[in-house]
């Protein structure tokens, strides 16, 4: 285990770092160019571009999948019949890939295909959804796409919350004479602390290792309006032939998600320790 | 449990030791050859390959970017393939510097291939005076498809000048259907700029371009003016161009529902597999008059370094059969291209195979393809600024400065 670790990550991770110091095109090189990729990385607008799309990717796709995924799990723990076909319906979306969602979604937000095509087909002639065509509006059909995708997985990772949480405080709370919301709210979801952290970490891995989905579904266009730096690295490490500024790109991206993902982590093994579980 | 095991193991190789002779001339391909008409082209050459005793094992990975990066990480890995597909152009260049590609200087002298190789062609295979990759076909990428029906329809004929062109344009969209298909992705993006360069801005500027990198060439009137013509077009499309690949776009043309797009020679694939026949249901030009520049690229095989033996004599095999006549016609009918060899019999082909024959003939009017004159990191960098252009509203000034930084960028 521990050699697997050392060799397969530690070593590629530096390996990686090794070429992004490099003059690398197609094939690695070992000379030494400073820190030329990393200007050339910084001063690329395609680059900035991705940055800021995946980070507003990120926002509205955690905080998207975390409400969505809470509601669904409050639903379901509502002990509505036929609770297991809900559960599995609601899951299902997460066992199909990537690439097939973001081809599904990508017929529905075609204007000439999906959602706009079928209003204007039963009478809304003004109809009109053509985000996926439009700049600003792309990276949301993206969010929209991954939602659908992972909810069901929020969903399923706070309804095992909930059901940890013991039904005397219900009764406790409806003898206050309590409305469900605000039991929900005030008592429910402080409980729920470890779970959303885990599900929040499962979802920033997803948003950082986003790619398929665009690729499948606008391939990273309109022009640069769904890039992701994944792609950015993908189309430099193979069709433009550029390993270095690729390397110098995943480098900078392990660096991000370091930053991100650390307190997080170190949050919830905080709230771990503080709730006398090892 | 050990020795299960070293006996499994000593299995395994004596299986493999005793199969492999058996297997003599078994090469791997990779390539990307996948839509309807084009593996019914590379089939012709697999039968081919087949029938000259070797047994052609087919590895199609979907995408030209795909089937290059599994190819590149198979070579660069110490696994390679027997032979694997790559465009004409520098994209193997770098393969060729570091000695990972076998030379095919035997079949390449017995053939005669510096007599009667097209110059362009010759300018990106020959590298310090070794061959090093195997020509399948000749390709033009800027060409212009268009539907018969819909130009009918909207009372118009073939554009015999840009001015027509443009007319046509107008008469469509006026007639309710689309004027121009465009597929939605950067490289068709950037296809497209390519050949209203080419086309529109003529042969020289699109030379000081992708050839010179003449940032006073970007800078002209001359460059502004193609790149308005070029955002014109995007008055003539449709809202499903989001993502669309170019096969889903000449699907438009193949069913009728748009008139004019400009895509390479591979298009004429999608017609020929949907049964249509080039001169009746669809037409096709390469540029207005006689004198049009015909823009060449094309794909190779490349061949990399191997010490095994038989690979090395598949591979010398496989050069030998894909050039030779009866291969190049077969293929390249099915795949809409042009054959390598002035020898074969165009006689068969289509009208548009045979415009482009025509074409080839006359070195004078034989243009590089953008691929054989910028290295892929530049390249992709001008496609950056071009899909930029066509998707926002940025003036074809700005348009003109970043492309200037593209080619200025060391």
């Amino acid at each position: 285990m521990g050699a697997t670790v050392l060799i397969a990550y530690v070593a590629s991770i530096l390996w990686t770092v090794r070429i992004s110091l490099s003059n690398s095109k197609m094939l690695p090189r070992a000379d030494w160019a400073g820190m030329t990729q990393y200007v050339n990385l910084f001063s690329s607008d395609r680059w900035t571009t991705a940055m800021i799309n995946t980070s507003l990717f990120g926002l509205f796709f955690i905080v998207g999948a975390l409400v969505l995924g809470f509601l669904l799990a409050v639903f379901i723990d509502q002990k509505v019949r036929l609770e297991g076909v809900f559960r599995t319906v609601f899951l299902y979306s997460f066992s199909i890939s990537f690439v097939a969602c973001g081809v599904i979604w990508q017929w529905m937000f075609n204007p000439a295909l999906g959602i706009q095509r079928s209003l204007r087909n039963w009478g809304w002639e003004s109809a009109r959804f053509d985000w996926i065509a439009t700049q600003d509006m792309a990276i949301y059909c993206i969010v929209i796409c991954v939602l659908w995708h992972s909810s069901g997985l929020v969903m399923a990772i706070l309804l095992a919350g909930l059901r940890g949480i013991d039904e005397e405080l219900w009764k406790a709370a409806r003898i206050e004479g309590i409305p469900r919301w605000r039991y929900y709210l005030s008592i429910v979801l402080p409980q729920l602390g470890p779970a959303f952290g885990t599900a929040t970490v499962l979802l920033a891995v997803s948003v950082v290792k986003l790619y398929d989905a665009v690729v499948a579904m606008t391939n990273g266009g309109p022009g640069d309006a769904t890039d992701v730096p994944t792609k950015f690295i993908m189309d430099n490490l193979f069709e433009r032939q550029n390993i270095g500024l690729a390397s110098a790109a995943s480098a900078t991206m392990l660096v991000t998600v370091v930053i991100i993902v650390a307190p997080l982590l170190y949050a919830r093994s905080r709230a771990k320790a503080a709730a006398g579980r090892p | 449990m050990k020795r299960l095991i070293v006996s499994l193991l000593a299995t395994l190789v004596a299986g493999l030791a005793l199969t492999s002779p058996v297997l003599a001339q078994k090469a791997e391909v990779i390539h990307w050859w996948t839509s309807g008409g084009e593996s019914a082209a590379v089939k012709q050459l697999a039968d081919a390959y087949n029938k000259a005793g070797g047994q052609w094992v087919d590895n199609a990975i979907a995408g030209g970017d795909n089937a290059r990066a599994a190819a590149l990480n198979r070579i660069a890995g110490g696994n390679p393939p027997v032979a694997s597909q790559f465009n004409t152009s520098k994209q193997y260049h770098e393969l060729i510097d570091n000695d990972l590609l076998a030379s095919v200087d035997d079949v390449a002298s017995k053939e005669g291939w510096d007599q009667w190789m097209p110059l362009p062609i010759k300018n990106v295979i020959k590298v310090k005076g070794h061959y090093y990759a195997v020509p399948v076909n000749i390709h033009s990428g800027a060409w212009f498809w268009y539907s018969k029906a819909v130009l009918a329809k909207a009372g118009v004929t073939e554009p015999k000048t840009e001015a027509e062109f443009w007319n046509a344009l107008d008469k469509i969209k006026a007639s309710g259907q689309i004027g121009f298909a465009q597929s939605g992705t950067l490289t068709y993006e950037r296809a497209t700029f390519t050949a209203v360069l080419l086309h529109m801005g003529g042969r020289d500027l699109y030379n000081k371009f992708y050839g010179d990198k003449d940032v006073n060439a970007v800078k002209s009137p001359a460059f502004r003016t193609v790149l308005e013509k070029y955002k014109r077009l995007k008055n003539y499309t449709d809202p499903g161009v989001a993502g669309r690949s170019w096969n889903d776009t000449t699907a438009l043309l193949v069913t009728d529902r748009a008139g004019f797009q400009t895509v390479g020679d591979w298009a004429k694939g999608e017609f020929l597999a949907a049964g249509k026949t080039a001169g009746k249901e669809f037409g096709c030009f390469a540029g207005w008059g006689p004198t049009a520049p015909y823009m060449i690229s094309g794909d190779v095989f490349v061949l990399p370094k191997t010490s095994n033996k038989e690979a090395m004599a598949a591979q010398q095999l496989m050069a030998k059969v894909i050039t030779s006549p009866a291969t190049q016609v077969a293929f390249n009918m099915k795949k809409g291209s042009i054959p390598i060899r002035p020898d074969v019999d165009a006689s068969g082909m289509d009208i548009c195979a045979q415009a482009g024959v025509v074409a080839l003939k006359d070195a004078a009017r034989q243009t590089p393809d953008p691929s054989m004159l910028m290295a892929p990191d530049m390249y992709g960098k001008v496609a950056d600024v071009i899909t930029k252009f066509w998707n926002t509203d940025m003036k074809p000034e700005e348009a003109q400065n970043q492309l200037v930084a593209v080619l200025s960028a060391k």
